[in-house]
């Protein structure tokens, strides 16, 4: 069976997907875009089934490329399940989600997550009521203590592509502009043509919604015999302009909302009204006029000490493992040109990159934390005004960290991570910035100089060297927002979701996925690049170099792959 | 009495009357829950005074100014 799980963003999606895929999961990309794709196995007894962790969602009108590729998949790889992950701290909001899932008409398994957080919240959630409001079988789980997992996994083996959703209510004009759609997309045949792997009843919706996306998809097939359905939809639209003062996208959000509210009142109780709650009282510090920068950049600092401390040995384990690669390799290759190539070609170039690994997975921890335990966000509301400034997003920032604002990130899953960014203009700006941030192939380069500059402060050298990369990418993003990058700022509007203490299962797992990115990179683009670097660097020859000249050139050509090391970063 | 987001007061309580928007954020904000009839908490500014932090339906948003003045709310 293929499996999807869908959900908003902080819902616990991604734990109840380590839950039920364990260590088999692998990364790849959503073709043509760069949205990260998560792939794993699920094993039920004998049964292997494949399940895919959609990008997290909090409404599928397609607002960001991460809702549209979730959309997308849904409709054209048909999953033969979907698992939606709701946070019962939260319902109202995720129903939203909800909704828009079962107007898609696919088979869907609720998850119920988070059970813990609602009860300390004063409400009582009931499972069993939900699933009859619905019309779809619901699981409660608390992921990240594996409760309820069991359970689930029972629920996927006896699933069945049966549906039986209860009908949501668009009111009486909708439903009769609905209807209408329907009966003209019958007479264009809808059903017997390309665009079947549509739910008729969905794309009516879609149509009438005026969703981009969708109407340009039926434009594109059908042509100048749209048009009665455009007339019926401007009909309607005009009328909900003129009575309510409103677009169509906005009257049926508002019945999906109606829908998502009534099941709410109907299937959660109160306990008790619940009071401040420890977040609300965590955030009074951190996101304090005073307090709050303080704490951002003293968990900069934190984070940057705790990286070079911690990697220090590992490191140095690291760099004398090659160091014996190469002499062992010195010593077993006959001396000639293919030593030379296997020693200081591919064991030192690529050696020089991999030498990193334990400083960039020390990094990848940390951010995941940061990411994880909820603090990502408040950066992002902390630092939204100074990005402003510049033509961008509090949202980029994420992108920044991770390329090298705690210095030693990378660029590559720093770019990968601005998928969430909406604007085009914005994306690219931020993707062209990123490679001014310290990453760890520029650390190195750095050190070096710092060493032979400014012996006395070496760390507080390389926070100032952070701070000014930081400075230099924004003042360039600020350029290219104001010239060839020009364009209205999106809106910001950012969920500062409750501060949650990470799994550790979960912080190992993001860790080793954007290491993996960056280990194969080293072990297939430098390699390649690292060869190339060393014939340039061998050929032609000459034979008149005494060997003091030799071991300039030999250092020469080490600080070459350094720097092409960097430039690598840089894609 | 309607005042529009931005005007509103640490610790104010008000309910949504109407997003004056038809672009990305209104389609925003409502996919986060903020639609009209929402009762909502005005938490409070970031260091700098923008983005505002607001709670609605019991968790929060952060919003800009100028977007937060695009939504009329009544004072509860």
């Amino acid at each position: 069976m293929r499996i999807a799980v869908a959900g908003n963003p902080n819902c616990g999606k991604t734990t109840i997907f380590n839950g039920l895929t364990g260590a088999n999961q692998k990364v790849g990309n959503y073709p043509g875009v760069t949205v990260e794709k998560k792939m794993g196995t699920l094993k039920i007894g004998e049964e292997k089934h494949d399940v895919v962790d959609l990008p997290g969602a909090y409404s599928l009108s397609a607002y960001s490329e991460d809702e549209l590729v979730a959309r997308n998949y849904i409709i054209e790889e048909k999953p033969d399940l979907i698992i939606n992950v709701v946070d019962s701290s939260n319902l109202e909001r995720n129903l939203y989600l909800t909704v828009q899932l079962m107007e898609m008409q696919v088979p869907l398994l609720i998850v119920l997550n988070m059970q813990d957080a609602a009860v300390s919240k004063g409400l009582n959630v009931e499972a069993k009521k939900l699933s009859e409001l619905i019309g779809a079988p619901v699981v409660s789980t608390v992921g990240h203590k594996k409760e309820g997992i069991k359970k689930l996994k029972e629920e996927i083996s006896k699933s069945t592509k049966d549906i039986s959703f209860t009908p949501i209510s668009y009111g009486k004009e909708t439903e009769y502009a609905l209807s209408e759609i329907q009966k003209t997309l019958d007479e264009l045949a809808f059903s017997d043509s390309e665009l079947n792997k549509y739910s008729k009843s969905w794309f009516a919706l879609k149509l009438l919604e005026q969703d981009m996306q969708i109407t340009k998809i039926f434009q594109e097939q059908f042509h100048e015999k749209t048009e009665p359905i455009v007339a019926r939809i401007n009909k309607y639209a005009k009328h909900v302009d003129a009575t309510l003062d409103d677009t169509t996208e906005n009257i049926i959000s508002s019945y999906r909302y109606g829908f998502a509210s009534s099941v709410v009142k109907q299937c959660i109780t109160k306990t008790f009204e619940a009071r401040k709650s420890l977040s609300d009282t965590i955030d009074l510090f951190i996101t304090n006029r005073l307090l709050g920068p303080i704490i951002l950049l003293l968990v900069l600092w934190f984070s940057y000490q705790v990286i070079f401390t911690a990697s220090e040995h590992p490191v140095a384990w690291l760099e004398s493992f090659f160091e014996f690669l190469h002499n062992g390799a010195a010593k077993l290759i006959p001396k000639g040109l293919f030593q030379s190539l296997v020693v200081s070609g591919i064991i030192d170039g690529v050696g020089g990159v991999l030498g990193f690994i334990p400083l960039i997975m020390f990094m990848f921890f940390l951010i995941s934390f940061i990411e994880d335990s909820g603090y990502m966000a408040r950066i992002a509301f902390i630092m939204d005004r100074i990005l402003r400034t510049f033509g961008m997003h509090g949202n980029s920032i994420l992108s920044f960290i991770v390329s090298g604002g705690i210095a030693g990130g990378c660029a590559v899953p720093g770019v990968m991570a601005t998928r969430t960014l909406r604007d085009p203009k914005e994306r690219l700006a931020t993707i062209l910035t990123t490679p001014f941030m310290n990453c760890g192939a520029k650390l190195p380069v750095f050190a070096l100089l710092i060493t032979a500059f400014f012996s006395k402060n070496q760390g507080m050298m390389m926070f100032f060297i952070t701070l000014l990369s930081w400075f230099f990418a924004l003042v360039v993003a600020g350029i290219l927002r104001k010239t060839l990058l020009k364009g209205t700022p999106t809106p910001f509007v950012l969920e500062l979701p409750p501060y949650r203490m990470p799994t550790l299962k979960g912080l190992l797992i993001h860790m080793w996925e954007r290491s993996w990115v960056y280990i194969k990179k080293a072990g297939t683009f430098i390699l390649v690049a690292s060869i190339i670097m060393w014939i340039l660097m061998t050929f032609p020859q000459y034979k008149s170099h005494s060997s003091r000249k030799m071991s300039e050139a030999e250092l020469a050509q080490k600080n070459w792959v350094i720097l092409l090391q960097e430039e690598l970063e840089w894609l | 009495m309607a005042i529009t987001l931005d005007n509103m007061q640490k610790g104010q309580k008000g309910k949504i009357l109407k997003i004056v928007d038809k672009g990305p954020f209104n389609r925003r904000i409502r996919d986060m829950g903020v639609v009209p009839g929402t009762e909502i908490l005005y938490e409070g500014k970031a260091p700098l005074g923008d983005p505002i932090n607001i709670k609605a339906k019991g968790f929060s948003i952060a919003l800009r100014n100028n977007e937060a003045e695009k939504i009329l709310v009544e004072i509860i």
